[in-house]
């Protein structure tokens, strides 16, 4: 169970790898185009990268959740919410309690963060509250405690800046060479032409062209496999796949775009938040797995262990090879689903009394205050209000604020 | 006989980091098992300070449901009781109280002013979760027994167990067949 994130580890760390390699080939070029030195332009993409790195690591996380806008909520807040992050914080071992946040809006998504499982933070938007019941909400926060339990915070932001500089380098890059051929020409590179010389400066600039694309679809590759993983893991905390799966159907019913979400930060999301209706199955150039397959993987499981993942994924799949780890597999026994908590059952509450809920946990979040008028309407009293007393819409009472 | 001696020596080092590493491993898991029971613990805990809690409000509209509630304050008193009898002890009478719970909310459905009293339903929510995360805590505890034990019987890490007496741990069974899933009632 443990040793997934060291087996796992080692084939990222080949894709991660062969990121770097392209940094380090662009660098180059643009280093032997622009400076006459290749070392040179080694080195500008190697700082660029460090210092992109380092901020990603200290402040990521915050800048992640102020750009989503993300608001942080305690235990009283939403006390269904927060025992669930606690459930499968405990079915996962992790040491400590992750930070809950709530983005307001009404798309369907959620995402993790936090560089290591001591700072980790999850966050769903409203709308996502709203319209899961609390088996499919434990599904998708399996999910996300996955990403934090498997480390896949810190290798997707890592990934995403190694990403980001190689799209910024050849971006700048390619405009300067188009800006310099225009005046003329003049090469930095210095020398004369030759037919090698030509080959080399080809290479480069289709190398420049190629960097960005290429570093994307391993990006995507790695992104794909660590959702995999995060749908078995999550599998395995709640047993019980069939929660997660009718909670990524939902997601896909939902066409409602997310309005705070950002390019470099799709993977972070348990569903690719641009991702178009009806889109090519498999898609290689896709943040995400398609959400119809993950449902009919989750669907086909016999059990809630890994290899019941793997064997759901390969019975989809018909015979596409392992897509778990063999660590992980090889310390995975017998393990049974459990039978779903049912929608009716009492302290369970209906979509309409969800919808109350979330929406008042908005307003209070926003520092409304809540008046509780005897004919049973709830008042909602601004945060700037200069009145006193305000009255009751329906039955006329005073209120005191 | 410089080479022979320096195989020799290697092979040592390599063994020596072998037994320490092995050693290691198997104190983290055996650390990690008993931490793991002791997460089980506090939930267990925590369901028992509920209790009581539960019982007082149920009264206030179910008072003349006297038998269901005296059954699991007993099968309360008699968890409380087994706290630190051993797994086996323990796990018996938490399955109980699960049972007697099962009966408590089953009674509720019949009070439908019971069950629109806010803190009935609070203490409902805090009853599934726990209940729920007693049933996640276990499952932690068991997968972490599993990976224990196959780390004492299997081959070399075996040897090294029973010469430093590293014992099998115990799984967490649960008696009540039914106890896994959320105290519920179909209509």
């Amino acid at each position: 169970m443990w040793e997934q994130i060291r087996g796992n580890r080692t084939k990222t760390m080949v894709l991660v790898a062969a990121m770097a390699g392209v940094l380090l080939g662009i660098g180059y070029a643009i280093g032997f185009l622009f400076f006459g030195s290749p070392i040179g332009g080694l080195f500008i993409a190697l700082i660029i990268w460090g210092v992109m790195t380092l901020v990603a690591y200290f402040k990521g996380d915050n800048i992640f959740l102020s750009i989503s806008r993300a608001r942080k909520i305690e235990r009283d807040d939403h006390p269904r919410l927060y025992n669930i992050v606690e459930e499968m914080k405990i079915a996962s071992g992790l040491e400590y309690m992750p930070a809950i946040y709530i983005i307001d809006d009404p798309a369907m998504n959620a995402f993790a963060t936090g560089r290591d499982p001591k700072k980790a933070a999850v966050a769903v938007t409203s709308g996502l509250l709203q319209k899961l019941n609390r088996d499919e909400l434990q599904g998708v926060i399996g999910h996300e405690i996955a990403h934090v339990k498997n480390r896949d915070v810190l290798l997707m932001t890592m990934c995403g800046v190694l990403l980001g500089t190689i799209v910024m380098i050849s971006y700048y890059m390619t405009h300067m060479m188009f800006w310099s051929s225009m005046s003329g020409g003049r090469r930095s590179s210095g020398g004369g032409g030759g037919p090698a010389m030509i080959v080399v400066l080809i290479v480069g600039i289709v190398l420049m062209i190629l960097a960005p694309i290429l570093a994307r679809l391993i990006y995507y590759a790695i992104s794909r496999k660590r959702e995999y993983l995060a749908d078995a893991t999550s599998a395995q905390y709640t047993r019980y796949p069939e929660g997660l799966a009718s909670a990524l159907e939902k997601l896909a019913g939902s066409t409602v775009p997310l309005q705070s979400a950002n390019q470099a930060l799709a993977p972070m999301y348990i569903t690719n938040p641009f991702r178009k209706k009806g889109k090519a199955a498999s898609d290689l150039s896709s943040t995400h797995p398609p959400i119809s397959e993950r449902v009919r993987i989750l669907r086909a499981m016999g059990g809630a262990s890994f290899s019941d993942y793997n064997s759901a994924y390969n019975s989809v799949h018909k015979g596409g090879g392992s897509v778990m780890p063999a660590t992980a597999l090889a310390g995975s026994g017998l393990v049974g689903i459990r039978a779903a908590s049912s929608e009716s059952a009492i302290g369970e509450p209906s979509k309409l009394e969800r919808s109350r809920e979330v929406s008042d946990l908005m307003w209070k979040k926003s520092n409304y205050k809540m008046i509780n008028c005897s004919c049973g309407t709830k008042l909602k009293v601004p945060p700037n209000i200069k009145k006193f007393t305000i009255k009751c819409p329906h039955c006329g009472t005073q209120h005191s604020v | 006989m410089a080479v022979v001696g320096i195989v020799i020596g290697a092979a040592v080092v390599l063994l020596v980091i072998g037994i320490v590493v092995t050693y290691n491993g198997l104190v983290r898991l055996r650390n990690q098992m008993q931490n793991a029971w002791s997460q089980i613990d506090v939930q267990l805990k925590r369901r028992h300070d509920l209790i009581p809690n539960l019982i007082e409000t149920v009264k206030g509209y179910a008072s003349h449901e006297r038998g269901t509630l005296e059954a699991v304050t007993n099968a309360r008193n008699m968890a409380q009781g087994a706290v630190g009898k051993g797994v086996g002890a323990q796990s018996k009478a938490e399955g109980a109280l699960s049972g007697a719970l099962m009966g408590l909310f089953a009674v509720a459905e019949a009070y439908p002013d019971l069950k629109a009293n806010q803190n009935f339903l609070a203490l409902q929510e805090e009853l599934t979760s726990t209940e729920n995360k007693i049933a996640f805590s276990r499952q932690f505890y068991n997968d972490s027994v599993l990976g224990y034990n196959n780390k004492t019987q299997m081959f070399p890490s075996n040897i090294l167990a029973n010469m430093f007496s590293f014992s099998e741990g115990e799984f967490f069974e649960i008696e009540v067949p039914k106890e896994r899933e959320v105290p519920k009632v179909s209509f």
